[in-house]
């Protein structure tokens, strides 16, 4: 008892010691990777235990040791990883999907006795034996219904209740009034018990609601896991020591140090002499801007020069960055009055097939009248139209079509996101971060050799953003050699060369016009245009969404030279520049007026035109706000791929409508039929197999073509 | 028809063991990472099987 005791506590405190920590890690691709990673865990001391998940391309560790110690282990075996912020992945469990699994299996499990023992009344059984098959049939499939269509149910009733009508009206009622009239006809010992019928249904309808989840869970895991990269962590400085700290737990005065390339957490002024920073984010301006001492510095931008530090003066929900985001909530939002094509078909679909059931039981009863029978006909024709595959025709289709833009690097968040996409008649580009990437190249083509090479000299030795893209720019020459280099923070640099005096700078510290960046040798100057860089796919998107007839133009925060330039090299008929966020909701909304408007864009100051446009589109390198408001995420250059998810949309709707075709079409030889009277449960089971079957081969072609 | 009695439970019988496995599988956490456990059997080292994740 007392060794239990003591035994206890030591083992509680085992636990707390050791962590759970995700790692993502993109490289794993099959057993050897799984095993590699596995065993070489298994060896590190301070590692409990290791999992990997091939599917979401992750590793679990328990471990008592740091984010970064692992990342390191498993760097040292070949493989790249990230840390996963655990904040961002906890509404990552997923009780929806093992919950339509368990409905799904146990639809599954009794349709297959069920069909057991209506085979055995179809081949013949009667009087006696057939009853007490159905009795058995029924004690199965009564509970099974029950417990598995239920999810339809509620669906069916919730819309009646908001005075909608969507697909799941006519599933639910089908499978109610299946297996309502088979009970009442196996205890009555009636010829026709529909009970395979209701169950199969439920299986069929339910694959397709978990296949839907999958694709759509799948896209929603990865785009938490982009969230979860970001890992909101700071530096804070207290004395001389500098300690790694939460974002969340940071105070105003907090004196806040932001390394080369890093985002700033909080607003704050900058306590530096000066610092280079990248605003494009907020603002879409491209050039990066010069801060001096005590200017204030917003959360976002990036820090382009040296490691500077800055006090906070706002924190959390106070930032601008986050005051940007709520725009997002307050504009008015598209995509809620949007029906879908499913519900749509519905609303067409219920009414007419429930005024045709009510007009046989009708016919039947001036026939011959006997209700039961007359029930029995009506009951018959509404099971035969096959809900079954008008409820598959639309989820089929999207998933095949989700799993297939995922594959190509884009992430579908929202179940209509494609039906709207193919509607888009305009499509609304921002410009920095969105078709350029960050970096620029110069107009060079006019220095000589020697000019080219004192340039070089001279920017390899500033810290300048600018000054470090030229002499990146100018990889083939070799830089000359200058003495007696003196840097002049935020103006320039200078130097002599074989005597002379050559500066590289701002052009009114150099005494010339223009505001190009300038080479002065000697007593010439000449101006070095600097121009953005393009994304790799941005050349031939405009002529491809012209051949789709979508029509394309920038809006962007930037100047109108710059805006200008970029839109004529890359073909644009229209832009505007100098947009404030606020104007780009609203030019959204113009042009929505004219047509479903499709927003692709990367900035804080794009989330409320994201929010305000049909269907939206943002890189996976925008911030987490800007992620959430967008319907796809394109991971990867994606760019030039969007005439192509377009295409992917618009055959995807195609597909749905043809599937609808499908269904119909089944409809149309089977109704009659019942409708006469000579319907049994082996035809209504053959009519809904044979056109389920038919739309789900049908939804796999959209993963054929180019 | 005789036979139908004791047919009838053995085939009921049989569905319901095959459910009581499905339940089963979903309780051990079988279902989260298909391509792992597909690529899992090339391995030679023993495996313990899929974890709760609620556990960490």
């Amino acid at each position: 008892m007392t060794a239990a005791c003591a035994a206890a506590p030591f083992a509680m405190e085992l636990a707390d010691t050791s962590t759970g920590i995700q790692l993502s890690v993109p490289s794993i691709h099959c057993a050897s990777c799984i095993g590699a990673i596995e065993r070489h865990f298994s060896k590190v001391p301070g590692v409990q235990d290791a999992r990997v998940n091939a599917t979401q391309k992750r590793v679990a560790v328990q471990s008592n040791l740091s984010a970064d110690v692992l990342v390191q282990e498993l760097n040292s075996i070949g493989y790249e990883a990230f840390p996963l912020d655990d904040d961002a992945l906890k509404n990552d469990a997923d009780p929806v999907c093992r919950d339509l699994i368990l409905r799904m299996g146990v639809a599954g499990f009794a349709m297959m006795n069920v069909m057991l023992l209506s085979v055995a009344v179809w081949t013949g059984a009667t009087d006696a034996t057939r009853d007490l098959f159905h009795l058995l049939s029924a004690a199965i499939a009564v509970p099974a219904v029950i417990f598995s269509a239920s999810p339809f149910l509620k669906n069916a009733i919730h819309a009646l209740k908001g005075g909608r009508l969507n697909m799941d009206v006519p599933i639910s009622l089908a499978i109610v009034l299946a297996a309502g009239m088979s009970l009442y006809e196996s205890l009555h010992g009636g010829a026709h018990a529909y009970f395979d019928a209701a169950l199969s249904l439920t299986f069929f309808l339910m694959i397709g609601r978990y296949l839907e989840h999958q694709t759509k869970s799948a896209a929603r895991s990865a785009a938490a896991e982009l969230a979860a990269l970001e890992v909101h962590r700071a530096d804070r400085k207290v004395g001389n020591e500098i300690e790694s700290v939460a974002v969340k737990d940071l105070f105003i005065g907090d004196t806040i140090l932001v390394g080369s390339g890093m985002r700033v957490p909080v607003d704050g002024r900058l306590q530096t002499q000066t610092a280079c920073t990248d605003r494009s984010f907020l603002t879409g301006e491209s050039e990066p801007i010069e801060h001096t001492k005590h200017e204030p510095l917003c959360a976002g931008e990036i820090n382009l020069g040296a490691p500077f530090e800055i006090i906070a003066t706002a924190i959390g929900a106070n930032t601008r960055l986050r005051r940007i985001a709520e725009l997002v909530e307050t504009a008015e939002n598209a995509r809620n009055s949007y029906t879908s094509l499913a519900d749509k078909a519905a609303q067409i679909y219920a009414p007419v097939v429930h005024v045709l059931a009510a007009a046989t039981f009708l016919a039947w009863i001036l026939i011959n009248g006997d209700v039961r029978n007359a029930l029995n006909i009506a009951i018959a024709v509404l099971i035969i139209t096959c809900p079954c595959a008008l409820g598959l025709a639309v989820p089929a289709v999207s998933t095949a079509a989700i799993s297939r833009l995922y594959q190509m690097g884009f992430l579908v968040k929202s179940g209509t996101a494609l039906e709207r996409l193919a509607l888009a008649k305009t499509m609304i580009f921002d410009k920095t971060g969105t078709l350029t990437a960050p970096g620029f190249s110069f107009g060079i083509k006019d220095l000589s050799p020697t000019q080219r090479a004192i340039a070089k000299g001279l920017a390899q030795q500033s810290s300048h953003p600018l000054s470090k893209a030229l002499a990146q720019h100018l990889t083939e020459d070799v830089a000359a050699q200058i003495e007696n280099i003196f840097e002049h923070p935020g103006l320039g640099v200078e130097g002599a060369w074989k005597g002379r005096k050559v500066a590289l700078g701002k052009p009114a510290w150099l005494n010339q016009p223009g505001d190009a960046l300038t080479l002065k040798v000697g007593g010439t100057a000449c101006p070095l245009l600097s121009y953005e860089n393009v994304l790799p796919g941005a050349e031939y998107l405009i002529s491809d969404l012209d051949l789709l007839g979508i029509s394309s133009q920038i809006i962007s925060g930037d100047t109108e030279a710059n805006t200008e330039r970029l839109a004529r090299k890359l073909g644009f008929g229209s832009w505007r520049s100098n947009v404030s966020p606020e104007q780009k909701a609203m030019c959204v909304k113009q042009c929505s007026l004219a047509g479903p408007v499709c927003m692709v864009g990367d900035g804080i100051n794009d989330t409320a035109a994201l929010a305000q446009a049909n269907v939206s589109i943002a890189p996976g390198t925008a911030l987490d706000a800007t992620r959430n408001a967008a319907d796809i995420v394109m991971i990867g250059d994606g760019l030039g791929s969007i005439p192509k998810v377009v295409s992917v949309s618009r055959k995807a709707v195609n597909l749905s409508k043809q599937n609808f075709g499908i269904a119909i079409l089944h409809s149309v030889i089977a109704v009659p039929i019942a409708m006469a009277g000579f319907a049994t449960p082996l035809i209504a089971a053959l009519a809904m197999s044979t056109s389920s079957i038919t739309v789900l081969l049908n939804a796999m072609r959209v993963r054929l073509g180019k | 028809m005789s036979v139908l009695v004791i047919l009838i439970p053995v085939s009921l019988f049989l569905g319901l063991l095959g459910l009581v496995g499905f339940l089963w599988t979903i309780r051990t956490h079988q279902y989260e990472d298909p391509v792992g456990e597909a690529s899992r059997i090339l391995l030679n080292f023993d495996d313990e099987g899929p974890r709760d994740k609620t556990e960490n």
